[in-house]
């Protein structure tokens, strides 16, 4: 009987692929970089493997698209919080990438222990890449009024001024984080961990792939995959006086690799800025531009953070201002200018080995299915969208973290994804079948700061500025 | 990844929209024969896991409580409301007065205007919204009355068990005395009877009395909170593990804790027992006792069992629950703190509510053990269709369910048939339990017959 597991990458990479190596699994191709997503094992002929990002491993195992998994238990555990009847096994604790959650305050923002944080007075902001384990750490902690903002990272630079609290993960006993955060408690410790489908786990044999993990765990040293997600310098940035002045305007940049092609505008427009893209990962920059505070964030959680006024100003891409605007439709955000680079299409993919190949005809093979049409996308709400339109009829859609690709054709019918030039759907034997739009990267303002008295003088300034960077005048 | 599945969640009733829409263009374009679309919904269309429907027959249940409990309300001279399904989730965190294991299990969700990260949820409690709509647009007016009868929304993981639930409750706001819990008391007793249940139990506790011993045990004032949490949670057994510095209050706590007393008897031996060691105890045994002695000079039964609790820290006094064999079908009791905590004014009240979901199985209303004599089936001609609708309503203007012949099959469980023809005889009157014929001419002459015939006849169920 097939028997498949869903592998990570990122930080737990190496260590699973070592202690995989040493309990003789012939995995090939299962290493950083590799763009393989499916692997076989030499030992074990009935045994596949995919890999994912993390954060997909729990959902994948717990809905049955996978017997088995490994994923750190933070991300088990962040799954398990709101949804206990998952059926998830927890196997085993594998023994490396052992880490914390802490909650984390910054040491400017006036509190430091819990009794101050339930004792302050309004809304408590709490900001995390868990927004599950967050919200019940703050009903537990009878928080009387909260806000939870889910990140897709970059936690660490929100505080004191975007948020009072983030969840963040740290080496166990960490003490001080980067910008000046100090833990106020631990929420949970982590480290690898083996889970099964419960399903599988109680109908399956899976007694040899299992014994081979078994008899071979590695030697525990201690903490070496958290360096990229603690920073292994002390990164300080430049903080802002926690009362800055009210008329500041704070203005969020994107990490990643949009970060270039902003930085050419920023230089175009003649905008001087330090340490972005940073080498040692600062997210706290700083500028010429006068009564500005810069943070860099990912682009993902900027509408979000624009919306409820965190930031006046940033930018990022159309796809995720949709994607914004499509959830919460009253949200207070305008688009201040297209920046017109960075520009990819939006589309609607399936894999080539399906006959269909347009949404109507879709449309009708949904129809005639006794299961739910698989809808897989990092834009969650820009696919749910588009089944509903196009009257897809029961769909579901799969929240994705990236290689978004791999889903299809096993784990996902119908991919919502962007693309360039198409070639790396079309490495992965995929078609478009539709396009959605087009994204180019944009500057998204907050509608109260806009029109506020003491700011709209300033961010009209650096539209006009970026307008004309932008537009080459 | 938490957003996304709650809004798939929240989307499910545009999921069901968009299948019917996807159904209703496939009939207008007839791609589809009828029989692979029905097919297709028989797949398809489920009722949501942990969700009831109400057949007709339980409608009638339903009804019959529910006009019951109004009916017993409005007559104690209380004012039905309703308060809305979606309410923000901030309104139940922030008095601190759901325990964080009844807060885990509520609806919460992002809606359409959730950016700003403020949740909305599916009414988890009946009396919170009440105390907010109280807050909001009564507080002028003092005391007040209120009732309703509304769906609230519970989390229960099986799925076995319904997670909407339908309760009937009432709400007196503004009136502080142990008089104001003995109405309510009496006043739920009163709508069960009415209902027509026996063997109805009344279990008493006092949560002054229960805070009063945990404040004695000398714990912290996080101890105390999560310990009165767990007791409310249903855990009782956290207050055995606790070992007590003085032996008296050992003592006191067994007393309490492990027997179950039926008289105020049982309270007066606990006060000259304890209170002289434990004067914190003493104005929560106090009222407690008038409570008990009142209902005693009432004459109702009861029994007292500190134990018993619910998943709510606002009660603050007397908490009354109502019980048929093991089955709870209803409780209550006093909130003075709430008001005041949701920022109102500090106005005491009082409540309880009775829960509609057993209640529907323990209840046999007439109307479904009796013939319904006031059913009128209409046959007419295709030539005397009009004259079919015209006598059609003037029964009903007379009080008659008077309904037309559509199909071949007959409705089931009516007495009168009504053949409406266009020659003489105009009607043909049919007494389907007497087996008698009338023959008539004139609308007048069909309802005195009806009207005499129908000598048992009884109101409308």
């Amino acid at each position: 009987m097939l028997i498949k597991i869903a592998l990570p990458k990122g930080r737990l990479l190496a260590e699973t692929a070592a202690l995989l190596q040493k309990a003789g699994w012939g995995l090939s191709g299962y290493q950083e970089k590799a763009r393989l997503y499916r692997l076989k094992s030499t030992r074990f002929p009935n045994l596949v493997a995919k890999v994912f990002h993390e954060k997909d491993i729990p959902i994948q195992v717990a809905i049955g698209n996978y017997d088995l998994g490994i994923c750190g238990l933070d991300w088990i555990e962040e799954l398990l919080i709101k949804y206990p009847s998952s059926a998830l096994v927890k196997v085993k604790d594998l023994g490396y990438a052992k880490g914390a959650l802490y909650m984390v305050v910054s040491r400017l923002g006036g509190m430091s222990t819990e009794e101050e944080v339930r004792a302050k007075e309004g809304v408590v902001r709490i900001a995390s890449e868990y927004p599950n384990l967050a919200e019940s750490f703050a009903l537990n902690l009878r928080l009387r009024q909260f806000s939870i903002f889910p990140l897709w990272g970059g936690a660490e630079v929100y505080p004191p001024e975007n948020a009072e609290l983030v969840l963040i993960p740290g080496r166990i006993g960490e003490e001080s984080f980067d910008y000046d955060l100090m833990p106020i408690t631990k929420v949970l410790s982590f480290g690898a961990f083996l889970i099964a489908n419960k399903n599988s786990w109680e109908t399956k044999e899976m007694s040899e792939v299992l014994a081979s993990i078994e008899d071979d765990l590695p030697v525990s040293k201690g903490q070496p995959s958290l360096a990229e997600v603690a920073g292994a310098s002390e990164i300080v940035g430049r903080h802002f006086s926690t009362q800055a002045a009210e008329d500041v305007v704070r203005l969020a940049l994107p990490d990643g690799h949009q970060q270039l092609p902003t930085l050419r505008l920023l230089n175009k427009a003649s905008i001087q800025i330090s340490d972005y893209p940073s080498l040692k990962g600062n997210r706290r920059p700083t500028s010429n531009l006068d009564g500005v505070m810069i943070k860099v964030i990912r682009p993902q959680d900027m509408p979000l953070q624009v919306a409820n006024g965190n930031f006046d100003m940033a930018i990022t891409g159309k796809d995720w201002l949709l994607d914004h605007l499509y959830r919460f439709p009253p949200s207070p955000i305008v688009e201040l200018l297209d920046l017109k680079f960075g520009k990819v299409k939006i589309v609607a993919v399936l894999s080539k080995d399906l006959s269909v190949s347009d949404v109507y005809s879709l449309r009708r093979l949904s129809a005639e299915r006794h299961q739910p049409l698989r809808v897989a996308s990092e834009y969650v709400n820009i696919a749910d969208k588009y089944a509903r339109d196009n009257h897809l009829g029961m769909y579901r859609v799969v929240p994705t973290w990236g290689a978004s690709e791999a889903f299809l054709p096993e784990d996902a019918d119908l991919l919502i994804e962007n693309t360039q030039t198409g070639r790396t759907l079309t490495r992965h034997n995929l078609k478009i079948i539709d396009t959605l739009f087009e994204s180019t990267a944009c500057l998204i303002g907050n509608a109260n700061s806009v029109s506020s008295s003491s700011k709209s003088e300033r961010i009209k300034s650096i539209t006009e500025t970026l307008r004309m960077a932008a537009e080459g005048v | 990844m938490f957003i996304v599945l709650l809004q798939i969640e929240s989307n499910l009733g545009l999921r069901l929209i968009n299948t019917l829409i996807l159904i209703v263009e496939q009939l207008g374009k007839l791609v589809y024969n009828l029989q692979t679309i029905t097919k297709g919904m028989a797949m398809r269309v489920n009722r949501c896991k942990g969700t009831r429907d109400l057949s007709p027959e339980e409608m009638m249940r339903f009804r019959f409580i529910e006009e019951a409990f109004r009916d017993c309300c409005l007559k104690w001279g209380y004012e039905e409301v309703k308060t809305p399904t979606l309410e923000y989730l901030h309104l139940f965190t922030s008095t601190g007065t759901l325990t964080p294991s009844m807060l885990g299990k509520v609806y919460s969700f992002l809606d359409w205007d959730g950016w700003s990260g403020e949740r909305v949820v599916l009414r988890p409690d009946g009396t919170i919204p009440v105390a907010r709509l109280y807050i909001d647009s009564m507080a002028d007016k003092g005391l007040a009355k209120l009732f309703y009868v509304t769906n609230i929304f519970i989390f229960e993981q099986t799925g076995k068990e319904t997670r909407e639930r339908w309760q009937g409750g009432a709400e007196l706001i503004g009136a502080s005395s142990p008089l104001a819990d003995v109405e309510l008391v009496i006043l739920a007793l009163e709508v069960l009877k009415k209902v027509g249940l026996e063997g109805v139990e009344l279990k008493l506790s006092h949560v002054g009395l229960i805070r009063g011993l945990l404040l004695e045990l000398g714990l912290s004032p996080e101890e105390q909170a999560k310990i009165f949490a767990q007791i409310l949670d249903g855990n009782v057994e956290v207050l055995a593990g606790i070992k007590p510095g003085k032996p008296e209050l050992d003592e006191a706590l067994s007393l309490l804790l492990d027997l179950k007393g039926k008289s105020a008897g049982f309270l007066r031996n606990f006060k000259v027992l304890f209170t002289q060691n434990l004067p914190e105890l003493e104005p929560p045994v106090d009222n407690f006792i008038t409570i008990v002695d009142l209902l005693e000079a009432l004459g109702y039964n009861y029994q007292i069992d500190l134990t018993s609790g619910r998943g709510f820290e606002y009660y603050t006094g007397l908490i009354f629950q109502f019980f048929i064999g093991e089955e709870k079908i209803g409780g209550g009791g006093r909130y003075d703190a709430l008001i005041p905590l949701m920022g109102g004014r500090n106005v005491p009240a009082s409540g309880f509510a009775l829960y509609l979901d057993p209640l529907m199985s323990l209840v046999k209303p007439a109307a479904l053990t009796e013939p319904l004599a006031q059913r009128v089936l209409i046959k007419a001609e295709p030539e005397a269709i009009e004259q079919g609708f015209n006598i059609a309503s003037y029964l009903r203007e007379a009080g008659y369910v008077a309904e037309f012949k559509l199909e071949a099959q007959e409705p089931a469980n009516l007495r009168w048939i009504l053949d409406v023809r266009s020659k003489a005889p105009l009607f043909v009157l049919t007494d389907q339990v007497s087996q008698k014929r009338f023959e008539v001419q004139a609308t007048s002459e069909v309802l005195r017959l009806l009207g005499e015939e129908d000598a048992d006849k009884d109101s409308l169920a």
